[in-house]
């Protein structure tokens, strides 16, 4: 299949505008005949549900959760990039659009990027006018503070808790659409299917996870905000409950996967403390601004800090070796993610880790304490620091964090065209279940930018271009793929529970994701890759055999929820494999040992690998077939990218 | 398993859990003991162990809601030796770590106990009036696009920090399960303070009130006799000021409109 991206044509600046001439319109009496299925309620999800409504769409909302407001968009500390230029510092939307593009590694499509730096500054906006508590300035202005990868200072944020308070902002507007009777809200209800009907995507399939009630749903289209697959690999910053299978359900029905191998590794989290960690906390980029990245200069005395018998703070200077500031004098602690990540890991490699287990790096703040006062540290990092404490039992006011790298977003996701569409008709995919706008690096504070662009602004425009051309009459769950559809995830609670084996799912997919991190993770290379691929089919194979989940499918069967994601992360597993297998080139996130320049820094092969790879399911056990979508690059030039 | 700390030393404990099979069927308190138990990990860790091991078992895990484990989502709800959360001040039951025990001790641990929150099963409630009383108000009635430049509302900062620490609430659902009455007005207090505090908050600020505390009482929560409990128990620290803001907010809406009864 010929993938097309359907931008439009025309000067870059321009596309967005001409593109909403251009889609159909559906004539707002009519708009009360179409059914919208929105999977999802963070940000992306509750944005398009509450807009969606507005117009005057009927929206049925699912979240598995027991109330909108709790998905993990609420996690996001950082904040929320915009190009309002309110500083006065040489901001447009011109430069957040290429400051995106070139941290993404040129991994991404131009329009799509250009479209969300443009709607970047309607976002804020809209979440002042619903009573966000942006932070503000004396003057009762809004305020705004820098980021990693941006030489301007762009951030919008509320303290510490960006994602709460813009979650809780989309959560009541979906609220009052509720209240309306707009939205219909379904919560405790996980998607386990995705049901087409000739080709175009007419339902879903839901469990209910109190009462395992299985349901079916119809709707003129479906649109997915679903969320990343970080949790493919067991740890990471993720929510417990966050999981791959909506989108690879949807996937299975025909929706292509693209670039799922672009995993983005956090340089700044908390250390895995022992076997039962079930989770990673991430500490906030912004630490870097002050902190300094350190580890013992030698493999002795690392050893000896791990043994407990030397203190970090009684190590001289000479025996530190700040190897950011070393490596990148340019940079120095400000180096991006992914090249902060790999530096930590190869210093814990050649043994110079501290804690206890050897895999973490200082991130010192003595330097800055004496510059200025731990009361000024405190202002700006007093919540960070405190959780820190609460988590770890030490005072990083005395003694340097312990911080270590940990997968924090996925880049990749469904495919989808400037519409947002998927690869089936009537199917969309938004925020970070899309893979449209981060290519293979994120920056900071942009996350919580796209999924809102998404949700608020580009879904509205550009689902009416569908429906416009579908006819405004009711859709029904009568089509026998609906009970087709319902049959099989009957089937599937069924077989996990009946194979009554001896290993929890948590055993499999803590397995998993050490193959995943192991041979996946922040570098990868051809040997080991296969290996993994080997590992997983056979564990997956295992897992059909030895699962074992007790009690019925007619409950609240935290279990069997947890057996039916694992599963799907089985699968999605190798699809990241293969994907990291055909490119044979290093991308921001994607590092391959055997394609670095002689620094050891990522190398990037334009001529041969500057395109989406979109992945077609073709059936159980088959190999999937790479589909590509060539990136063409008529506004920005690709360099290599360079710290030092 | 070693932690942050090598000499830490693993516990032993006996959990006395409230188990529910569902909302129909009437519920206990069970006894189990975990063993091996690191300072260094989480309350909800422990109870992944214990849950892991009744898995192997061929029994029941017990079911408890939870998600980020970072203490900002609000789904963890756990009442923990008579303490919503349990012993540390200003901590979610998953931000809660195992050092704050001692090795033998007994915990116990129950759901959220309220009319207003039935229990699904185990330890997790059904928490769905809160969703019910801010669906009744707690919003800004803008539609999406047409909105005026943030900059063209300006907000003087301690104003805005004041709206802020109201709206940091995580709808945990803490201060009903510490009040004696299962009062919802920390909760109901907070979004009324943040919007009305905010200009964008005036125009619909009587009827928000009003709409609000009247879901409020449809949905059985107790009446407040100030205490405080709840703002003691508060997780993120929502203050008691904000019922008393509550109250002012009702009886100016209720003197000068007509809107409900």
């Amino acid at each position: 299949m010929v993938l097309n991206s359907k931008a439009p044509e025309g000067p870059l600046a321009e596309k967005w505008d001409k593109h909403k001439f251009n889609v159909k319109l559906v004539n707002p009496a009519n708009k009360r005949k179409y059914d919208v299925i929105v999977v999802g309620t963070g940000l992306a999800g509750a944005a398009a549900a509450a807009s969606l409504a507005e117009l005057g769409y009927n929206v049925k909302a699912f979240t598995y959760h027991d109330s909108p407001r709790r998905a993990h968009s609420i996690a996001a500390q950082g904040g929320i990039n915009a190009a309002k230029n309110y500083q006065n510092d040489g901001d447009s939307v011109f430069r957040l659009f290429y400051d995106t593009i070139k941290g993404g590694d040129y991994r991404a499509r131009e329009a799509n990027v250009y479209r969300l730096a443009q709607v970047s500054v309607s976002i804020i906006d809209q979440c002042v006018a619903q009573g966000v508590p942006f932070a503000r300035e004396y003057g009762g202005l809004l305020a705004n503070r820098s980021f990693g990868g941006a030489q301007v200072s762009r951030t919008f944020y509320a303290r510490g808790q960006t994602g709460q308070q813009l979650l809780l902002g989309a959560y009541s507007a979906l609220s009052r659409q509720i209240a309306y009777g707009k939205v219909k809200m379904y919560t405790r209800s996980e998607l386990l299917d995705v049901v087409v009907v000739d080709g175009q995507a007419r339902g879903i399939v839901t469990r209910n996870l109190i009462t395992g009630e299985v349901q079916t749903h119809a709707g003129h289209a479906v649109v997915l905000a679903t969320g990343g697959y970080g949790n493919v690999f067991y740890l990471s910053t993720n929510a417990m409950y966050c999981n791959a299978s909506a989108a690879w359900r949807a996937h299975k029905k025909g929706a292509y996967f693209a670039n799922p191998c672009f995993t983005q590794i956090h340089p700044t989290c908390i250390p895995v403390s022992g076997e039962y960690q079930s989770k990673l906390t991430l500490m906030s980029e912004s630490l870097r601004n002050d902190g300094r990245v350190w580890v013992p200069k030698t493999k002795e005395i690392a050893e000896r800090v791990r043994s407990g018998e030397l203190k970090p703070q009684d190590i001289q200077e000479d025996d530190r070796d700040y190897f950011l500031e070393r490596k990148y004098p340019a940079f120095g602690n400000l180096v991006p993610r992914d090249v902060a990540s790999r530096n930590a890991k190869q210093m814990c490699d050649e043994g110079k880790g501290v804690g206890s287990t050897g895999l973490a790096v200082y991130l010192d703040f003595a330097d800055v304490i004496k510059r200025t006062s731990a009361e000024a540290v405190s202002q700006k990092y007093g919540n960070l620091f405190e959780m820190y404490q609460k988590i770890t039992d030490e005072n990083p006011y005395e003694r340097p964090m312990r911080i270590y790298p940990a997968v924090h977003y996925t880049m990749g996701g469904l495919w989808v065209d400037y519409n947002l569409q998927t690869t089936i008709p009537g199917l969309y995919a938004t925020g970070e279940c899309n893979f449209s706008d981060h290519g293979a690096n994120r920056l900071g504070a942009s996350a919580l930018m796209q999924g809102l662009a998404d949700g608020y602004f580009v879904i509205p425009a550009t689902i009416g271009d569908q429906l416009a051309a579908t006819p405004p009459k009711p859709v029904t769950t009568d089509h026998p793929a609906f009970a087709e559809a319902k049959a099989g995830v009957q089937a599937r609670v069924e077989q996990l529970l009946s194979i009554k084996g001896n290993r929890t799912p948590d055993e499999f997919h803590k397995k998993l994701g050490n193959l995943m991190w192991e041979y996946c993770g922040m570098a990868r290379n051809a040997e080991g890759l296969r290996y993994a691929k080997a590992e997983i089919a056979k564990l997956r194979k295992e897992f059909w055999q030895d699962v074992k989940v007790v009690g019925s499918g007619e409950e609240m069967n935290q279990a069997l929820e947890k057996a039916g994601r694992v599963a799907d992360f089985l699968e999605l597993g190798e699809l990241m494999v293969d994907d990291a297998l055909d490119r044979n080139e290093s991308c921001g996130g994607h590092f391959r040992e055997e394609y670095a320049t002689e620094e050891g820094e990522a190398l990037r092969r334009d001529d041969e690998y500057a395109y989406v790879a979109a992945w077609e399911y073709m059936g159980d056990n088959q190999p999937e077939r790479l589909n590509k979508e060539e990136l063409v690059f008529e506004n920005v030039k690709l360099t290599q990218r360079s710290y030092k | 398993m070693a932690g942050s700390n090598p000499n830490a030393k693993p516990m032993n404990l006996t959990l006395k859990v409230w188990r529910q099979p569902n909302r129909q069927t009437e519920g206990q308190i069970v006894d189990y003991k975990v063993n091996d138990i690191s300072p260094d990990m989480s309350f909800l860790e422990m109870l992944d162990v214990l849950n892991e091991d009744l898995l192997r078992k061929g029994q029941d895990p017990v079911a408890f809601d939870h998600d980020c484990r970072e203490g900002i989502c609000g789904s963890c709800d756990l009442f923990i030796n008579g303490r919503s959360h349990g012993p540390e001040k200003g901590t979610t039951t998953c931000q809660l770590h195992m050092r704050k025990f001692s090795d033998g001790d007994t915990i116990t641990i129950e759901p959220w106990r309220a009319n207003a929150f039935p229990v699904n099963k185990d330890l997790s409630v059904d928490r769905s009036a809160f969703d019910r009383i801010i669906q009744a108000g707690g919003y800004v009635s803008v539609n999406t696009g047409g909105t005026p430049d943030g900059n063209e509302i300006p907000i003087p900062k301690e104003i805005s920090d004041r709206a802020f620490e109201a709206a940091t609430c995580i709808g945990c659902g803490a201060c009903v399960a510490a009040c004696k009455n299962a009062s919802a007005m920390l909760f109901v207090s907070a979004k009324v303070s943040q919007l009305a505090l905010l200009p964008q908050g005036q125009v619909e600020r009587e009827t928000r009130v009003e709409n609000m505390v009247a879901q409020m009482d449809i949905e059985g929560f107790g009446a407040c006799t100030n205490i405080g409990s709840c703002a003691a128990e508060c997780p993120v620290g929502i203050s008691l000021e904000n019922i008393a803001i509550l109250n002012r907010e009702f009886l100016t809406a209720k003197a000068t409109s007509n809107h409900l009864a």
